[in-house]
């Protein structure tokens, strides 16, 4: 099956239902071996035991980032290429990287307390965290808010390249500004400032929750896919009673 | 167990309920819509509806 065959909803809906157990046994595995070397690693020398928190917190903000970038990418594909899967890509992906902004600051939170004082603070990165979690919430509405999909698409589209442009205030945030967040201490020049001890555990998490991302996104297209299926047969039975 | 977590242990086992409970959430709602789409297409298939290609409604 080459890359063009998925533009065919049909044969997309094929593989997915071939891929979805594998990728779902895969992450479970990994979350398992993640979540077992999370409890082993050992406490932090200044944040002692909190440092666990980063094992979850870390993955879930990488993703509330990578998951817009998939969505401007399909928006690309939206506008530009009019590829057919573009669009359900960018809807079926919205709510959950909304789910994983939405843990992000909160995980962040509860680590923020016993570490910064404070539950939040309205500096850079935790504001504009917070203004991209508001961009997947009012991108969730306009796609219910218009019935045509296609018009929907393409109006979502453009409000998500626009949106794209706090994906990199977000990452150099604390680069940029004085904040309260540490700058970053694994995606750097120079490398990663991380011991072994945590960075392993962290980059399971994070493969374990990008594959979960990828089992809840096809998954979510097919959804989305059936959803339209349904609509146009529902409009179909409509004209046939009507004529 | 919450004892060696130290003095923020609630801290700690908050985020990881939380995150669990948000991850269940999703992992239900996209079964439960998965499940109301077949259904939904199994009744318009029950009605006689077929698709353009000739395929069942609720055919892959």
């Amino acid at each position: 099956m080459s890359l063009i065959d998925l533009a065919n909803p049909t044969k997309f809906l094929a593989l997915t239902a071939r891929l979805l157990p594998w990728l779902a046994g895969a992450t479970v595995i990994l979350l398992l071996i993640g979540l077992y070397q999370s409890a082993m690693a050992p406490d932090d020398y200044q944040q002692g035991a909190t440092v666990k928190i980063m094992f979850i917190h870390v993955p879930n903000a990488w993703l509330s980032m990578f998951v817009w970038g998939i969505m401007s990418i399909a928006s690309l594909g939206t506008l530009v290429w009019r590829h057919p899967l573009a669009d359900v890509a960018a809807k079926a992906a919205a709510p959950i990287g909304a789910a994983f902004t939405f843990l992000a600051l909160v995980t962040g939170s509860l680590w923020g307390r016993p570490m910064w004082g404070t539950y939040w603070e309205w500096d850079a990165r935790l504001t504009s965290v917070l203004i991209l979690f508001l961009m997947y919430l009012g991108l969730i509405a306009l796609w219910r808010a218009v019935e045509d999909p296609s018009r929907a698409a393409r109006a979502a589209a453009v409000l998500t390249l626009v949106g794209a442009i706090n994906i990199p205030i977000i990452k150099f945030s604390v680069d940029w500004w004085n904040t309260l967040h540490q700058p970053a201490s694994v995606i750097r020049m120079g490398g990663p400032t991380l011991d072994n001890a945590f960075l392993i555990p962290l980059l399971v998490m994070a493969i374990a929750f990008s594959l979960l991302f990828i089992t809840l996104h096809l998954a979510a297209m097919r959804n989305e896919i059936l959803r339209r299926r349904v609509r146009s047969l529902q409009m179909m039975q409509a004209n046939q009673k009507a004529a | 167990m919450m004892a060696a977590l130290g003095p923020y242990a609630s801290f700690i086992a908050t985020s990881y309920g939380l995150v669990a409970a948000v991850v269940v959430l999703l992992i239900v709602w996209i079964t439960l819509d998965y499940r109301q789409q077949t259904a939904r297409l199994r009744e318009l298939e029950a009605s006689g509806i077929v698709r353009r290609s000739g395929r069942g409604a609720a055919e892959i």
